[in-house]
C-alpha cells in the first residue's frame, strides 16, 4: 500500500500533476509514511525521471517545471512535519542567486532556482537588478555555498565582475563559489573574472552546482 | 496592381485581440517606472496607482490615443529626399540593430565589433540596393560601454546617406545622439520635418515600461524624432503561450506605448514594432528563426494594420552560428513572409544567432533574399493589352522569345536578376569557377561592392563637430582620444 502511494507520488510528479502531489503526500503521511521516505522514494525520484526524459528530449521545459512546482508544493507540506519530528531533509546545497543590478532579465535565473530547488538545494531568489550589498548581505546571512549571478546584458555582464570583487573585500570570497551565467556569458568570462563556473542553462547548472560543491 | 497579401488572423480574432488588449490596458494595467509618464496617465484620466506604479488606462483614452497617432510619415536621406515610407503597405528593410558580436570575414568565427567592421558595415550597406535603411547594427568594444549607443550612430553619420534606424542605451546618450542628428540636418525645425532617424524602444514583457525606455519614448514625442515600438513578447515564458495570446500582449504593450507618446506630444510619429519569438521549450531561447515567431510576427503587423498604424518587425534573422543552410533557409522564410504581411520595416537583415551577431556576408546574401521579397510583392501586372494573344498569334508556333524585342523590354522588370551569390550556372561552370560555397561567393560580393562606395554628403566642418559632440561623452566616461575614423 505504502510502496503504491510512493509510486503514485513519483508518478504524478513525473506527469505534472502537482494537486495530486500534494493530495498523495497528504496522503501518505496519514498512512503513517516518513516525510523522509515520501521526499527521497517518492518525490525526488520523480525529480530524476523528469531530469532524465528531459535529457531525452522526451520531456521539454513546461514539463520539468511542472514537475518542479508539485516537488515545491509538496516540500511546503512537508517541512513543518520534518519540523515537528525533528527530523532534517539535508539539503545538497544553499544557493542565493539573482540578476545583477541593472539588469531585468528574469527567466533564465527562475528556471535555474526552480530546477536547483527541485534538485535539493536551498535556494534563495533575490530577484532582478539586485544591488551588489545585497548578494553579499544574503551570502553572510543565509552561509550559502553556492552564489548564482545572472546577466543577459553585455552592459550588467561587468556586475558580475564586481560582485565578486566584492566578495573579496568582504573577506568571504574562499566562503562560496560562485557560478555565473546569461546569454552573453561564456566560460571564457566566467575564467577573466575569478568566478567558479559557467552554467549554459537550468539544467547544465545543476550538474555544475553539484560538481563545484563536490 | 495588386500587392500580393498574407492575411493570418480572421476579422473575428482581430477583434477579438483588440478587445482585450484593451482590457488588459485596464486589469491588471500597466507598470510604467517613470514618473512623467504617471503624472501624464493620470493628468488624462487614467488610474495611477503611485505606489505600485501601475497605470489602469480606460479604452476612450487608448482610442483616442490611436486616432492622433499619425497612419504614415516619410524619413529622409541626407540629401533631404524622402525615401523611407512608414504607412500603408509599403514594405521597406534595414539590418538588424545592436549586434554584440561580429562573425569575422576571415575566420568565420565570432568576435567584438570594433570601429573599422561597424564602418566597413555601414558602407556596405549604402552600396546594397535592396535595404532601404541603416541602423545602428553592431556596438564598438573599442569604446567605453557607456558611449554605446551614440558612438555607433556617430560612425554612422559620417559615412551613410540613407535614413538610420536607431536607439539610445541611457537617457541622457539620447540627448547626445539627438544634438547629432540635429547637427546633421542644421537644426531642430529641420529635424523635425524632415526625420532621418528612428528610435527603437522597447517594453519590457509583460506590460511594463523602464524607466529609460518611457524616458527615450516621451524625448522622441518632445521633439518630433519618430519612436518606434519594439514589443517583445516570448510566447510561452513572458507571454502566454497561444500565439494569439501572445498577440494580446503585443497589443497591449503597443497600445500604451501609443498612449503614452500622444498623450507627451499629439500626433508624434510612432511606429507599431516588435520583436516576438515563440520560446524554445528545450533551449530557454529566443529563436528568431522559427515559425511560430514569424506568424505572431505577421500577426501583430495586421492588428497595426487595423488600427491604422505604420507597422514594423524584427523578421529575416537566424538562430544559426555560421552561414550555413539553417541560416538561409530561416532567414528566407521570414523576409518573404514579412514582405507578404506589408511590414513598413523589415529590421534583421544581416543578423543571426538570435539577434546578436552582424556579419557581412549573410548581409549581402540576405540582400538577394529582399531582392526576391521585393520582386514578389509588386505582384504580376498585364504589362500589355492584351497580355500575350497579339504577340503570340505573331509568333505563331515557334519558340523564339529569346530573341524578341517584347522579351528584351520587359525581362528585367518581370524577374528578379540575383547577384553571383546565387549560382545558376552548370556543374561544370560552377566547378571552373573554383566551386565556391554560397559563403565564398558573399565574401566576394561584400569586396565588390565596397568598392562602389560613394562617400555621404557630410561636410569636413560637421564631421568635425560630430567628433566633438562624440569625443566629449567619451571623455565622460574616460577616453581621452576617439579611435581614429579608418582611412579609405
Amino acid at each position: 500500500m505504502s510502496e503504491n502511494l510512493l509510486t503514485m507520488i513519483t508518478e504524478s510528479i513525473v506527469g505534472g500533476e502537482p494537486e495530486s502531489v500534494v493530495a498523495l503526500t497528504q496522503k501518505a503521511l496519514e498512512s503513517g509514511l516518513q516525510p523522509l521516505e515520501i521526499i527521497n522514494q517518492g518525490l525526488v525520484p520523480g525529480m530524476n525521471v523528469a531530469g532524465e526524459k528531459f535529457a531525452r528530449g522526451e520531456f521539454f521545459l513546461p514539463h520539468l517545471l511542472i514537475a518542479a512546482k508539485g516537488m515545491q508544493a509538496a516540500m511546503e507540506l512537508l517541512e513543518p512535519e520534518l519540523g515537528a519530528r525533528q527530523q532534517v531533509h539535508e539539503a545538497v546545497g544553499t544557493v542565493v542567486i539573482g540578476t545583477v543590478q541593472g539588469d531585468i532579465h528574469e527567466i533564465g535565473k527562475s528556471l535555474v532556482g526552480t530546477m536547483l530547488s527541485a534538485n535539493g538545494f536551498k535556494v534563495y531568489d533575490l530577484g532582478v537588478d539586485v544591488p551588489k550589498e545585497d548578494f553579499i548581505a544574503r551570502v553572510k546571512e543565509t552561509g550559502a555555498d553556492l552564489l548564482g549571478l545572472s546577466a543577459l546584458l553585455t552592459t550588467t555582464m561587468i556586475g558580475q565582475r564586481e560582485v565578486i570583487e566584492n566578495l573579496v573585500q568582504a573577506g568571504i570570497r574562499d566562503q562560496v563559489k560562485v557560478v555565473v551565467g546569461g546569454a552573453p556569458v561564456s566560460q571564457a568570462w566566467a575564467d577573466e573574472i575569478g568566478a567558479d563556473a559557467y552554467a549554459e542553462n537550468a539544467m547544465d547548472a545543476v550538474e555544475v552546482a553539484r560538481r563545484v560543491l563536490m | 496592381m495588386m500587392q500580393p497579401k498574407l492575411k493570418i488572423l480572421s476579422g473575428k480574432l482581430v477583434s477579438q485581440i483588440i478587445d482585450e488588449a484593451y482590457g488588459l490596458l485596464m486589469d491588471p494595467g500597466v507598470r510604467v517606472h517613470n514618473d512623467d509618464a504617471l503624472e501624464l496617465l493620470a493628468e488624462a484620466g487614467a488610474n495611477v496607482d503611485l505606489e505600485s506604479k501601475v497605470a489602469h488606462i480606460p479604452e476612450a483614452i487608448a482610442q483616442r490615443a490611436l486616432k492622433t497617432a499619425p497612419s504614415e510619415f516619410y524619413l529622409y536621406n541626407l540629401e533631404g529626399e524622402p525615401v523611407v515610407h512608414y504607412g500603408g503597405d509599403s514594405v521597406q528593410f534595414d539590418p538588424g540593430s545592436a549586434a554584440i558580436t561580429i562573425l569575422d570575414s576571415k575566420t568565420q568565427e565570432q568576435r567584438p565589433p570594433v570601429t573599422a567592421d561597424f564602418v566597413k558595415f555601414v558602407k556596405l550597406v549604402e552600396t546594397i540596393p535592396q535595404l532601404d535603411a541603416q541602423s545602428t547594427a553592431m556596438i564598438c568594444s573599442d569604446v567605453p560601454e557607456e558611449i554605446g549607443d551614440l558612438y555607433r550612430l556617430y560612425l554612422a553619420l559620417n559615412f551613410m546617406r540613407k535614413p538610420i534606424i536607431t536607439g539610445a542605451f541611457g537617457k541622457e546618450t539620447w540627448w547626445t545622439m539627438k544634438e547629432m542628428l540635429v547637427a546633421t540636418v542644421g537644426g531642430e525645425a529641420e529635424l523635425i520635418a524632415k526625420p532621418v532617424a528612428v528610435f527603437d524602444v522597447c517594453p519590457s514583457p509583460p506590460l511594463l515600461w523602464s524607466d529609460l525606455t518611457c524616458q527615450n519614448l516621451i524625448d522622441c514625442a518632445r521633439s518630433g524624432i519618430p519612436s518606434e515600438l519594439v514589443s517583445m513578447p516570448l510566447a510561452g515564458a513572458t507571454a502566454p503561450v497561444t500565439l494569439a495570446g501572445a498577440v494580446v500582449q503585443h497589443t497591449a504593450e503597443c497600445m500604451s506605448g501609443v498612449v503614452i507618446c500622444q498623450l507627451t506630444q499629439e500626433g508624434a510619429p510612432i511606429v507599431w514594432g516588435g520583436s516576438p519569438a515563440a520560446f524554445d521549450m528545450r533551449e530557454g531561447t529566443t529563436p528568431m528563426g522559427a515559425v511560430g515567431t514569424w506568424m505572431i510576427d505577421c500577426a501583430y503587423t495586421q492588428i497595426g494594420k487595423a488600427l491604422d498604424m505604420p507597422t514594423h518587425a524584427y523578421l529575416g534573422m537566424s538562430d544559426a552560428k555560421i552561414v550555413d543552410a539553417q541560416c538561409g533557409l530561416e532567414s528566407a522564410g521570414g523576409t518573404l513572409l514579412a514582405a507578404l504581411a506589408g511590414v513598413n520595416m523589415v529590421s534583421g537583415a544581416g543578423m543571426m544567432d538570435f539577434e546578436s551577431c552582424q556579419s557581412h556576408e549573410k548581409l549581402v546574401i540576405d540582400a538577394e533574399i529582399i531582392g526576391m521579397a521585393k520582386r514578389l510583392i509588386a505582384g504580376i501586372e498585364a504589362r500589355d493589352e492584351p497580355i500575350a494573344l497579339t504577340l503570340m498569334r505573331s509568333m505563331g508556333h515557334r519558340a523564339d522569345y529569346l530573341a524578341d524585342p517584347h522579351t528584351r523590354k520587359w525581362f528585367q522588370e518581370e524577374f528578379y536578376i540575383p547577384s553571383e551569390i546565387i549560382d545558376r550556372g552548370s556543374l561544370d561552370g560552377w566547378k571552373s569557377k573554383g566551386a565556391k560555397t554560397t559563403l565564398e561567393r558573399a565574401s566576394d560580393r561584400v569586396d565588390q561592392l565596397l568598392k562602389n562606395y560613394q562617400p555621404g554628403p557630410v561636410s569636413d566642418k560637421l564631421a568635425a563637430e560630430l567628433r566633438r559632440i562624440t569625443a566629449e561623452a567619451a571623455q565622460r566616461f574616460g577616453m581621452d582620444q576617439l579611435p581614429p575614423l579608418p582611412e579609405e
